[in-house]
């Protein structure tokens, strides 16, 4: 049991921080401790991203295999402290402006994380559905945070009630499995998924249960709140919901494939790539005419997420490796291009409409820099950090003989070039006259922007050594 | 006709035997704390109370009920019929449920099931809904606040109730009456009971009893300076009296419920004196005759100030005394006085 | 005698859920749907396992469901308008109803059982034990992080409905207990001596 313990400490650690901070505050001077809290909470996650990252080693499974310890999971984790610590950072300007800066944000923040962390290490179809639930419960409150605004209103009210649509699908699928596979535990699952001559039952649950994991990650065809939730939360809400918890779910859908249907990679790997196929083009495609850029952003990472999923769709450890280092790049690129949108006001009103970004280059040079160098990453050209992620991906389905997914993910790339590209052009060659957006001078903003910008150039050197990880972390989970 | 009861019909002869019998026990014992209530109730206040029919008024409550059968049922116009006068059975019949487990004597009982303590529990806490039906199906504004009112407030105390019975629980390691009174009996009598481990939670259980069955100081509900009688405005005749009979065998039900967790049951307070159902009863008494004279004597809260006591007060108290009982039982604190089940029963 | 006690509960169950679907008023649907949670308790007690029928009384029927009735009976919602608009998607509802039928009869019309799976499922009831006893050691031993991790989301659900609900009203007055408790007639009072005729 002390073992067990150990194994999970860092959870314990941020659970029992989030209650620590929630008593404190409520018992102090409630939202005036808020942005303390939030650069204390800030700090933390980079301290357990370090800790996670560079100390703990090992693979281990705690708590009767409930709980699962290994470098995959320590990969995933520390993208998602980083993510979250990042988003965080970003957000707190921004929210204490507007009046939703509250003590509750910070940790609920931290509790999804927990959440995030639980579902990345579970290793049993009921951890599975708290790690997800803790997670997007804490999510669908903050995305109603603005509690006066009908928007933000409204994407709480859709993210819930969809959120618990996709839950009961996951459940009926995880109640599927057990049925026939007579255990929760995905070790075994996997022994039944193996000695069967595939049982349509465990079929059947597996279906549902990757129809509940294209919620959550914001596949085609389950997308249908992401436009909606983006749009309406608050930004920073919104830069949130486009990274950690992304990455959680993506790392858990690979976890439950190779976990507990390793064996039976020729069951799911048409699904994973009829999904990966589907967000890939319905993200490009619907993003043309979106001028929302919240809304762009949405079809945006449903087109990502397209891409994770074709390397997930191989089936190999390469193609693990492939999603990790493309969900990495991904939130990187995605951290930089939401403080960007941040930053993005008139007369201290928020912009959304990309018209507005009318000839930003001639005033703004730096930003307008930066943002380029993220559009163009985003886009996958070439010579920035982006083009190297989708390199991977497309190499791991070409490698396991799915050339028309890797064929597929070209031509959306190409057709998504266009909206990312539309960006620029307004930046650069838009019309001149229109009123300017406000020069923010927010430090952290903008850091954050150029940080972002800076490592999607200087990152193609040697990807900072994310390969390896990758790599090692892939290597653990598929066997 | 020995064997005779040993078959499936016999068998069901002797319960069915026995249902009787609880009921007009409790329908005798309703009779007559009615009437106690009225006369403790006029005492207090130094009124004579009934004392009209029969010999010190001991008919009227036969009188009052003769009238109330005698009367015409009334059916407020826009009335749900037929949750109207479900309500007031339910009200009725799940009063006299929670019987079925209540012991008065080592295995005089009903049902002697394992999880008794919780079967009470749950009953009594299906009784909202009668009184929440009674005054949807009124289809008027006065009965429907008396019912939301009830509704929250029941609910409210309901859970500090519960916990209060958890930690009982915890100290006799067992939820059927039978043990947890026999867990009570020890060489020191009345101080070998668990209101003196337990000392806050009799009050608070106390206190708590009376608002779960409405009674005044926090009959809101009903408050009639407020809401005319509540839940219970549009109700006459038989249903009426459903509602009432209902009302105060769920009050005699709480009376018996803190005789068994902290009063020892059927124990005698006095080593070497014979235990028996007598000392049950005359403890169920005792304890209505207290519910009668706060009923005398503390003036109505206001809605705000139960809602307070309940959520505020109540519930972090008992939380932590749960909290503390674990511990105080697992480790054997104060010789052991909060764990029974390891001194053996 | 059990196989009629099931046979009760179960019909019972079944025409709860019904009616719970097609009462034209909420609040019947609300008290349908009470009497289908207790005949289910009723089916848990034929099980045996007593504990977890007196837990899905208390929980379910005694708070979760009085919460139900509560919205409900206040809700002035037009139910008859909202049937009115569902009946528009009813064909493709019917369409996905009838196609997971059909995927349901292909699952189970070929339940085989593998005997991995059999070797790997879990005894139904412990012999040796009292059930309650049983349900403790599996949920606060076996399942113990999964028991916290559910307490963490209660959490969350409690942080969440506070910050989206509360609102904190200047113009409200409020009564302190403490304050009141604590004033003394020093402090609350003043004493005048007043002369006759002269007044103040």
């Amino acid at each position: 049991m002390a073992s067990d313990l150990t194994l999970i400490l860092p959870e314990i650690l941020l659970a029992v921080y989030a209650m620590l901070a929630l008593v404190l505050a409520v018992y102090t001077r409630k939202d005036e401790v808020a942005s303390t809290l939030l650069w204390v909470t800030v700090a933390l996650f980079i301290a357990m991203a370090a800790w996670i990252g560079l100390v703990r080693d090992g693979s281990a499974a705690a708590f009767g295999g409930m709980f699962i310890d290994d470098a995959f999971s320590r990969f995933a984790k520390v993208t998602v402290l980083l993510s979250a610590a990042a988003v965080l950072l970003i957000s707190e300007g921004y929210m204490a402006k507007r009046g939703i800066l509250r003590f509750e944000y910070p940790v609920l923040v931290v509790l999804a994380v927990v959440g995030m962390m639980m579902m990345v290490s579970s290793g049993d179809l009921i951890a599975l559905y708290m790690g997800l639930e803790l997670q997007s419960l804490a999510l669908y409150v903050i995305a109603a945070l603005r509690r006066d605004s009908v928007k933000s209103t409204e994407a709480g009210l859709k993210y819930f009630v969809l959120g618990a649509l996709s839950s009961g699908l996951l459940l009926y699928g995880a109640s599927l499995v057990y049925g026939y596979s007579g255990t929760t535990l995905f070790s075994g699952i996997i022994t039944t998924a193996k000695s069967g001559e595939g049982s349509i039952g465990l079929l059947f649950g597996l279906v549902f249960l990757m129809a509940g994991f294209g919620f959550k990650v914001s596949a085609v065809p389950f997308h249908m709140w992401t436009p909606d939730v983006y749009e309406g939360a608050p930004a920073p809400v919104t830069a949130f919901f486009a990274t950690a918890p992304k990455v959680a779910a993506m790392a858990l859908f690979a976890r439950v494939m190779h976990d507990a249907f390793g064996g039976v990679v020729k069951d799911w790997q048409q699904i994973v790539a009829l999904l990966s196929v589907c967000s890939m083009f319905l993200g490009a495609v619907a993003a043309i005419g979106q001028t929302n850029i919240k809304r762009l952003m949405a079809f945006s990472s449903i087109a990502h997420m397209g891409y994770a999923l074709m390397g997930l769709a191989a089936g190999t450890a390469f193609g693990v490796q492939a999603m990790l280092i493309y969900m990495a790049i991904y939130v990187t690129m995605n951290v930089g291009t939401f403080a960007f949108i941040l930053m993005m006001q008139r007369d201290g009103q928020v912009i959304t409409d990309i018209g507005a970004l009318n000839n930003y280059a001639s005033y703004q040079p730096g930003r307008a820099m930066a943002m380029l160098v993220l559009m163009f990453s985003l886009a996958g050209v070439p010579p920035m950090l982006g083009f190297f992620g989708k390199l991977y991906v497309l190499r791991a389905a070409y490698d396991a003989g799915l050339v028309w997914l890797a064929i597929a993910g070209v031509i959306a790339s190409v057709i998504g070039a266009y909206y990312y590209l539309r960006i620029v052009y307004y930046m650069y060659f838009g019309d001149t006259d229109g009123d300017r957006l406000d020069d923010s001078r927010s430090r952290v903003l903008s850091g954050v922007l150029m940080a972002s910008a800076v490592v999607m150039v200087i990152g193609i050197a040697n990807m900072f050594g994310i390969e390896g990880a990758a790599a090692s972390a892939a290597a653990e989970l598929v066997q | 006709m020995a064997e005779f009861f040993t078959t499936n019909l016999g068998v069901f002869v002797i319960i069915l035997g026995q249902c009787l019998l609880m009921a007009v026990f409790l329908l005798l014992s309703a009779y007559f704390i009615l009437y106690a209530d009225r006369k403790i109730w006029a005492a207090v206040q130094m009124r004579r109370g009934p004392n009209v029919v029969g010999a010190f008024g001991l008919l009227q409550s036969l009188a009052d009920m003769l009238k109330l059968v005698l009367k015409e049922i009334i059916v407020p116009a826009g009335a749900d019929k037929a949750v109207f006068f479900i309500a007031p059975v339910v009200s009725f019949a799940l009063a006299m449920l929670a019987w079925a487990v209540i012991p008065f004597n080592e295995s005089w009982l009903i049902s002697n099931i394992n999880v008794a303590i919780l079967f009470v529990f749950a009953v009594s806490s299906l009784e909202v809904y009668g009184v929440i039906m009674g005054g949807w199906a009124s289809n008027s504004k006065y009965p429907f606040l008396g019912s939301l009112r009830s509704a929250a407030q029941m609910i409210s105390y309901e859970v500090s109730i519960g916990l209060i019975i958890i930690g009982v629980i915890i100290s006799a390691g067992s939820m059927n009456f039978g043990q947890i009174v026999a867990s009570q009996d020890t060489a020191y009598g009345f101080f070998g009971w668990y209101w003196l481990p337990h000392l806050p939670m009799v009050f608070l259980f106390f206190i708590s009893a009376l608002a779960e069955t409405n009674r005044p100081p926090f009959d809101l509900p009903e408050a009639e300076s407020e809401l005319v009688a509540g839940y219970q405005v549009e109700y006459s005749s038989t249903p009426f009296l459903l509602f009432m009979a209902g009302e105060y065998i769920a009050i005699f039900l709480m009376c018996a419920l803190t005789t068994l967790l902290f009063f020892g049951g059927w124990l005698s307070p006095i080593p070497g004196v014979t235990d028996g159902a007598l000392w049950m009863v005359a403890k169920m008494g005792f304890f209505f005759f207290l519910f009668a004279m706060v009923k005398a004597i503390v003036p109505r809260f206001r809605y705000d100030q139960l809602m307070r006591l309940g959520w505020k007060v109540f519930l972090p108290f008992s939380l932590v005394w749960v909290v503390f009982v674990a511990f105080a039982a697992k480790f054997g604190w104060i010789g052991g006085i909060y764990a029974r089940w390891a001194v053996g029963v | 005698m059990s196989v009629f006690a099931f046979y009760l509960f179960a019909i019972s169950v079944i025409t709860g859920g019904l009616f719970t679907v097609i009462s034209r008023n909420p609040v019947h649907s609300v008290l349908w749907l009470i009497l289908s949670f207790l005949s289910a308790a009723g089916l848990f007690v034929l099980l045996g396992a007593e504990f977890v029928a007196m837990l899905l009384i208390i929980v379910y029927v005694g708070a979760v469901a009085v919460l139900f009735l509560f919205v409900v009976m206040m809700l002035d919602v037009d139910f008859a308008e909202l049937k009115a608009e569902m009946a528009r998607y009813l064909p493709l509802a019917l369409l996905v109803g009838v196609v997971i039928l059909m995927q349901f009869a292909l699952a189970f019309g070929v339940w085989e059982s593998n005997a991995a799976a059999e070797s790997l499922r879990a005894q139904a009831v412990p012999v040796d034990r009292h059930n309650t006893e049983a349900l403790g050691l599996i949920l606060y031993d076996q399942y113990f992080l999964l028991f916290q991790l559910a307490g963490l989301i209660l959490l969350v659900a409690m942080i969440g409905a506070i910050v989206l609900t509360l609102r904190h009203r200047e113009d409200v007055k409020r009564q302190d207990v403490l304050a009141q408790i604590y004033r003394d007639p020093a402090a609350a009072m003043e004493l005048k001596d007043v002369k006759p005729g002269q007044g103040l």
